[in-house]
């Protein structure tokens, strides 16, 4: 942890016991664990997850569906334990440092006052994450003036301000727009505006261009990297897209079944993976950056329910190396990270020395 | 609950039993086209979608979803339509299968001409044109047996097939990788890969000659994705089926096309071989959207040079801009481009694309070189990334070597100052 900040700003460290002190990082995630009882029985959405991340870096987080990206997401904003029946509906342990406040043991009313001026969101959907009833200034308007003491003309000249800068054309004729006027990429771009209007220090982006077209998406990607740039904020981008992580992430967190089973700085992830589901990632994926390949090469089987998480390691079902080490080891002891590299840590029963030589002589070829 | 189903799909030898009886069976049935030879020609295709306003419902206005295409798909190829929502591609898969009236237009299957065909003159015509839907949850029957779901063509169609439709059924599931024992599950007991799967036993049920594929994988998570994509791929191997898949995705339609027509605004803007296309893409357009694909390879992320910013949305279809549509977006628009639509034309073996100045080719209208002034000022240029940055880029992608070289002059192009005056949300 010595080279935290040199290396790459959002670092990972390995989870750290509950009573250590408040951390010098801008946020740390200390085994986080999202539990929500159902009837079929307890859904162990996030179940153990720690990473930390520093302002200005951008941390991806990838999985598939149901391997608890957007729960972790909501987690740390606090929503799920939001309103008056939250507490019934979700469980929630572990530590979610941000700027040394520590959020799950905060006063709701304080989390309540970080949110949307230290923390802000851009979810999946802006057609329902915006009010249709709203103009989209009204929306950003009551954002700002939740957070700051001015009056109604200030904050709405604020709000132009915004939408211009996010690239809406006309601004102050769009500010009086309501959502279903905009276009798909512009109710992402007001999102975004409402979501910056606080400069908020930590940015969670939950697949953001998830529901846009690639033109429109790269739009979107490259306005969040400016604006980046430009406010310093801490981003995490969470996406199933290996490509848009790739464009955004200084450091990246590969989720299955809500545990994460690599991570690191985004070039080691992509060049020296060292873990075979990460492996399954790479291979599934057709890309154009590449002469055509014959075939993919998919992951096995499907992922798994998050009521019965297979026991050992979550992944081994799909696993093609299950079998290479000894004792059935996979099936009956639940990997932890170990440490692959520098600042890159993966979660597999294999020996260093057998994944490399996988990864090198059997599936980097092929890729 | 079917993991041993799923794990069989991935492993050819498992299902080549099925496969091997089916395909003999395809070849048993009068196939009337040979591989290669025209099997679906679309000439002039047009569907408009009215708008009626007003107590009378009087038409105000027509959406032109699908607006003039022709194009022809051969017995035995994929062809691969891209393009961006609202540019019409599901509507075209829609034509063709005649679950819509074209509007004009002529559609003609094997020779047929079908554009017109009623319900009835349509249903023999059925057995051999078949479709794969985008959403493998509404498009199954939450309240039939997969059974009775991939049974159901063969007791549309009157076909009692050899050893009774369960028998039939069962060999189909086995041959997309699914559990035969699971004849009687309902579909929500299956996951959205396996549904897909489902989906495409019930298309392949009556050994259809052309499959139509809306959106096939992009409801699947990567890794399934893989694995329905190699399972078409192998059904057309062995069974010799002929593809048109429909898809906003580039890197999948790459991986499964042999030709690809990008749409844009209910046009096909350019039609070409796979290679051709991504290695040398003509149409401005086909370009800017091949650059905007984000790239799995961190490395790149500093060669920003090689992306091209289309600015802007995509404008509404029901009053689409004159001349070549693109030309709101377009970086290399000239007066003709506002005036005069451009034909779809070969301008390379194989390479067909409807622009006036088109990329990798002899410009079509050079003396028209008049920038209009509006995209004159908004063509930036920005520095090209370092030399040691395009080198690496360009070793990374063998294919970009023409590409780098236009791509060093003009970099981040935005569109003609226009499009933000036309109502950019008319689309509501």
């Amino acid at each position: 942890m010595t080279d935290l900040s040199k290396s790459s700003g959002a670092a990972m460290t390995e989870p750290v016991v509950s009573d250590s002190p408040a951390p010098t990082a801008f946020l740390e995630v200390r085994d986080l664990k999202v539990h929500f009882p159902t009837d079929d029985g307890l859904v162990k959405s996030v179940d153990g997850l720690s990473f930390t991340l520093e302002k200005g870096k951008t941390l991806g987080i990838v999985g598939e569906s149901g391997s608890g990206k957007s729960v972790t997401s909501l987690g740390i904003m606090g929503l799920h334990t939001a309103g008056q029946y939250g507490k019934r509906k979700a469980r929630i342990s572990g530590e979610i440092w941000l700027d040394g406040t520590e959020l799950l043991s905060a006063d709701p009313d304080h989390v309540r006052k970080l949110r949307g001026r230290e923390m802000a969101m851009i979810f999946q959907d802006p057609l329902s994450a915006l009010h249709p009833y709203y103009t989209i200034g009204q929306q950003i308007v009551e954002a700002y003036r939740i957070h700051h003491d001015v009056d109604k003309k200030t904050a709405k000249r604020r709000a132009v301000e915004m939408l211009d800068r996010v690239g809406i054309p006309q601004p102050d004729k769009r500010v009086d727009n309501y959502p279903h006027e905009f276009s798909g990429g512009m109710r992402q771009r007001a999102m975004i505006a409402m979501s910056l209007v606080n400069n908020p220090e930590l940015l969670i982006a939950d697949e953001p261009t998830t529901a846009l077209d690639v033109t429109v998406q790269a739009q979107i990607l490259d306005l969040i990297r400016d604006l980046q740039k430009e406010f310093g904020s801490a981003v995490i981008i969470i996406t199933h897209d290996l490509g848009v992580v790739a464009e955004l992430s200084d450091d990246i967190l590969v989720m299955y079944g809500g545990r994460c089973i690599e991570r690191g700085p985004a070039e080691k992830v992509f060049y020296e993976p060292r873990h075979p589901y990460t492996w399954g990632l790479l291979g599934s994926m057709p890309r154009l950056d590449r002469d055509q390949q014959e075939r993919l090469i998919p992951v096995k089987g499907s992922p798994p329910s998050l009521i019965n998480i297979p026991s050992g390691c979550a992944f081994n079902p799909r696993c093609p190396y299950a079998d290479v080490p000894k004792d059935n080891v996979t099936r009956t002891v639940r990997p932890e990270l170990s440490e692959v590299g520098s600042q890159h840590w993966a979660a597999c029963h294999m020996t260093q020395e057998e994944r490399e030589r996988i990864w090198t002589e059997e599936i980097a070829p092929k890729l | 609950m079917s993991e041993n189903a799923e794990d069989n799909a991935v492993s050819i030898p498992a299902q080549s039993d099925g496969a091997a009886k089916g395909a003999a069976k395809g070849a048993t049935l009068t196939k009337d086209v040979a591989p290669g030879e025209t099997l679906l020609k679309v000439t002039g295709l047009q569907k408009h979608f009215p708008i009626r306003k007003g107590l009378l419902q009087r038409q105000v206005g027509a959406v032109r979803a699908v607006d003039g295409i022709d194009f022809e798909v051969r017995a035995g190829e994929t062809l691969g339509v891209v393009g961006e929502s609202g540019c019409g591609k599901s509507t075209m898969g829609r034509l063709i299968t005649r679950l819509l009236e074209p509007t004009a237009g002529k559609v003609e299957f094997e020779g047929r001409d079908i554009t017109h065909l009623g319900v009835s003159g349509m249903r023999p015509m059925r057995r051999d044109v078949q479709m794969i839907f985008q959403d493998p949850y509404s498009s199954l029957n939450p309240r039939h047996t997969i059974g009775t779901i991939i049974g159901a063509p063969f007791k549309l169609q009157g076909v009692e097939p050899e050893g009774g439709v369960k028998k039939e059924v069962q060999r189909l599931l086995s041959v997309v990788g699914l559990n035969p024992e699971h004849y009687n599950r309902y579909p929500h007991e299956f996951s959205g890969g396996q549904r897909q799967r489902i989906g495409i036993a019930r298309a392949l049920a009556l050994n259809p000659k052309l499959v139509v594929a809306d959106e096939p994988v992009s409801a699947l998570d990567v890794s399934i994705q893989a694995q329905v994509v190699n399972l078409l791929d192998d059904l057309q191997q062995e069974l010799g089926l002929t593809y048109v898949i429909i898809a906003h995705d580039l890197s999948v339609v790459r991986h499964v096309s042999d030709r690809i027509a990008v749409m844009y605004l209910g046009k096909i803007v350019e039609l070409a071989d796979r290679e051709s296309l991504y290695k040398a893409p003509m149409h401005p357009y086909t370009k800017a959207l091949m650059s905007a694909v984000p790239i799995p390879d961190p490395r790149r992320r500093s060669a920003k040079s090689e992306r091209i910013l289309l600015k802007g949305d995509v404008p509404s279809p029901i009053a689409p801009p004159s001349g070549c549509r693109f030309h709101t977006r377009c970086w290399k628009a000239t007066e003709i481009c506002t005036k005069q639509e451009p034909p779809l034309i070969e301008l390379k073996p194989g390479q067909q694309v409807a622009c006036h100045h088109p990329e990798n080719a002899e410009d079509q209208a050079p003396q028209d070189t008049v920038l209009l002034s509006a995209a004159k000022e908004a063509v930036e240029l920005v520095a090209v990334g370092t030399a040691a940055e395009l080198a690496a880029a360009e070793k990374a992608s063998e294919a970009a070597v023409e590409e780098t070289a236009v791509e060093e002059t003009a970099v981040e192009k935005s569109a003609v100052e226009k499009s933000s005056d036309r109502p950019e949300s008319t689309d509501k």
